[in-house]
């Protein structure tokens, strides 16, 4: 689904490569954590996998395509095949958790009937019903971020990437998300989830990769957090 | 695209940004009546030259009855052996170009008049046998008049020679100055509403990069994207183009028709035709100058 083949990007004026030869494939249907200090590589390995950087030199390749060689306007299409959660959750706060779902959709051109029909049931899979009128600002933390998830997740992308989804939230409430993640990753999505959260990561014993100033330092299946820190 | 949907951020844009807006609309509308001024006064000149103006510079007109009495020269009517007299002269004076004497006979003369003058009290009143027959000369150097002059204006038969030229051209000048400035003002002031298009789509972009973002993210066409900046832009230089061609319409019907055109009846001013094509024009200039303004300032801010 994934594959980085002697992935190197140097951003310009930087002498110290951000990724430097990495090397992986991620299966479809994976769950994989991506753990590392700040200024490891973490970001620029999601921000490739977007397509909003190119590699310096090697290839990435998303769902079958080779990114380097995606023409800018087929740029929308790649972008349609992953979905994305942000720690700041990123909502419009003016959009009522309903129109902030479905606002995903309206902007790629899906019908209203479609809309209609699967906004609810996305809201329904991440525990919102009965809460589509609220107001961004009228939930708690962790209720906004189930609002980014089913808005990264109404189209049923193939590939859902989290950004420290759960940064800003207590580790109770931090445990919900993770469910909720994990029982997307069972639709067959793959799940790329960048972390800081140690109890996390060891709880699910998941696939861990780890960065350290651009370089990939262990790829684990069923991995934890730090065992050599 | 969901028309709803565009309409309402075109809304919701333009109301944001209202002072930015109201600053594009109003520049746009000084650069188009500029234009469009520019153009009706080409437009006047051309109305004005009459069918000789260009072609030749000295009008020798030779006499009807009604001069006779009122100019030295005729005693009356011109007759055919006068007429031929004074062609024959015409043709070996000096700087006279080869084949540059041309006969325009009374009921000519009416047609060019009438095309002139139709329309003012001047046009209406005349008649073929009011006007007199003449000899255009065309002149290899147009400042050489007084030859022609000298040469054939005490003949029989001549009523007056006028240089052409002479006569039209301080008010062409003044027009073509007049004319020539208000392009250079629509010119400055394009340019005025281009930097302000700019600035406002770029607070408009960055007012609206929330969604932008995600729109990015989920995987928004780009066209999908930057549409309601453009249309934004488009409505705003519409208006422009609007208020432009209300000030013209305003002016011709208010300042030249009502007001100037009463006093000066020798002079055919424009009617409304050329509006029909350059109302078209000012709109169409409006909408387009924002819209490449537009998509200019987000191939800078929007990332797609």
């Amino acid at each position: 689904m994934i594959s980085f083949e002697n992935v190197s990007k140097t951003y310009p004026g930087q002498e110290r490569p951000a990724l430097s030869e990495m090397s992986l494939e991620v299966e479809r249907g994976e769950f994989v954590f991506v753990i590392g200090s700040s200024g490891s590589g973490k970001s620029t390995f999601m921000r490739l996998i977007l397509r909003e950087e190119r590699p310096t030199t090697g290839r990435v390749i998303v769902a079958g395509k080779d990114l380097s060689k995606l023409s800018n306007w087929k740029l929308p299409h790649h972008r349609r095949l992953i979905g994305t959660v942000f720690q700041d959750f990123r909502l419009l706060p003016n959009k009522t958790v309903h129109q902030n779902v479905s606002f995903a959709l309206e902007v790629i051109g899906k019908p209203k009937s479609h809309i209609n029909k699967v906004v609810p049931e996305v809201l329904d899979l991440v525990g919102l019903d009965g809460k589509e009128d609220r107001l961004p600002s009228e939930l708690s933390g962790g209720e906004q971020q189930r609002v980014a998830v089913a808005r990264a997740f109404v189209n049923r992308p193939m590939i859902l990437i989290a950004d420290e989804p759960t940064g800003n939230l207590d580790p109770e409430t931090s445990v919900g998300i993770m469910k909720l993640l994990d029982r997307i990753n069972r639709t067959g999505t793959t799940v790329v989830m960048v972390t800081h959260d140690q109890a996390i990561v060891n709880q699910m014993r998941k696939r861990v990769l780890e960065l350290d100033q651009g370089n990939l330092v262990r790829d684990q299946a069923r991995g934890v957090y730090g065992y050599v820190r | 695209m969901r028309i709803q949907y565009v309409l309402q951020e075109i809304g919701h844009g333009l109301r944001r940004n209202l002072t930015m807006v109201i600053a594009v609309i109003v520049s746009t509308a000084v650069a188009l009546t500029m234009l469009g001024a520019g153009l009706l006064m080409w437009q006047q000149t051309k109305a004005m030259e009459g069918y000789w103006y260009g072609k030749v510079q000295v009008a020798v007109y030779m006499c009807n009855q009604n001069d006779v009495g009122n100019s030295a020269n005729c005693t009356s009517a011109v007759t055919a052996a006068e007429s031929d007299a004074i062609k024959a002269k015409l043709e070996i004076t000096p700087y006279v170009a080869p084949g540059g004497v041309i006969y325009e006979s009374q009921q000519e003369a009416y047609q060019h008049y009438e095309e002139e003058y139709g329309k003012t009290a001047l046009g209406q009143n005349a008649t073929p046998s009011f006007l007199e027959s003449d000899y255009r000369v065309k002149l290899t150097d147009p400042s050489k008049y007084q030859i022609v002059e000298g040469a054939v204006g005490g003949m029989p038969g001549v009523s007056s020679v006028v240089d052409e030229q002479q006569l039209l051209s301080p008010l062409f000048t003044f027009i073509h100055i007049a004319e020539y400035t208000a392009v250079g003002v629509a010119g400055v002031m394009l340019v005025l509403a281009f930097l302000l298009i700019f600035n406002t789509v770029r607070l408009s972009a960055f007012s609206r990069r929330r969604e932008t973002g995600i729109m990015r993210l989920v995987g928004a066409s780009n066209f999908y994207i930057q549409m309601p900046f453009l249309l934004e832009g488009a409505v705003a230089g519409l208006f422009g183009g609007v208020l432009a061609s209300g000030v013209l319409i305003g002016i011709k019907a208010f300042f030249i028709d009502g007001i100037v055109a009463p006093h000066l009846t020798s002079i055919q001013f424009i009617g409304w035709g050329p509006f029909v094509f350059i109302v078209p024009v000012l709109l169409g200039a409006g909408i387009l100058m924002a819209v490449v303004a537009s998509a200019f300032t987000l191939r800078k801010y929007l990332r797609v």
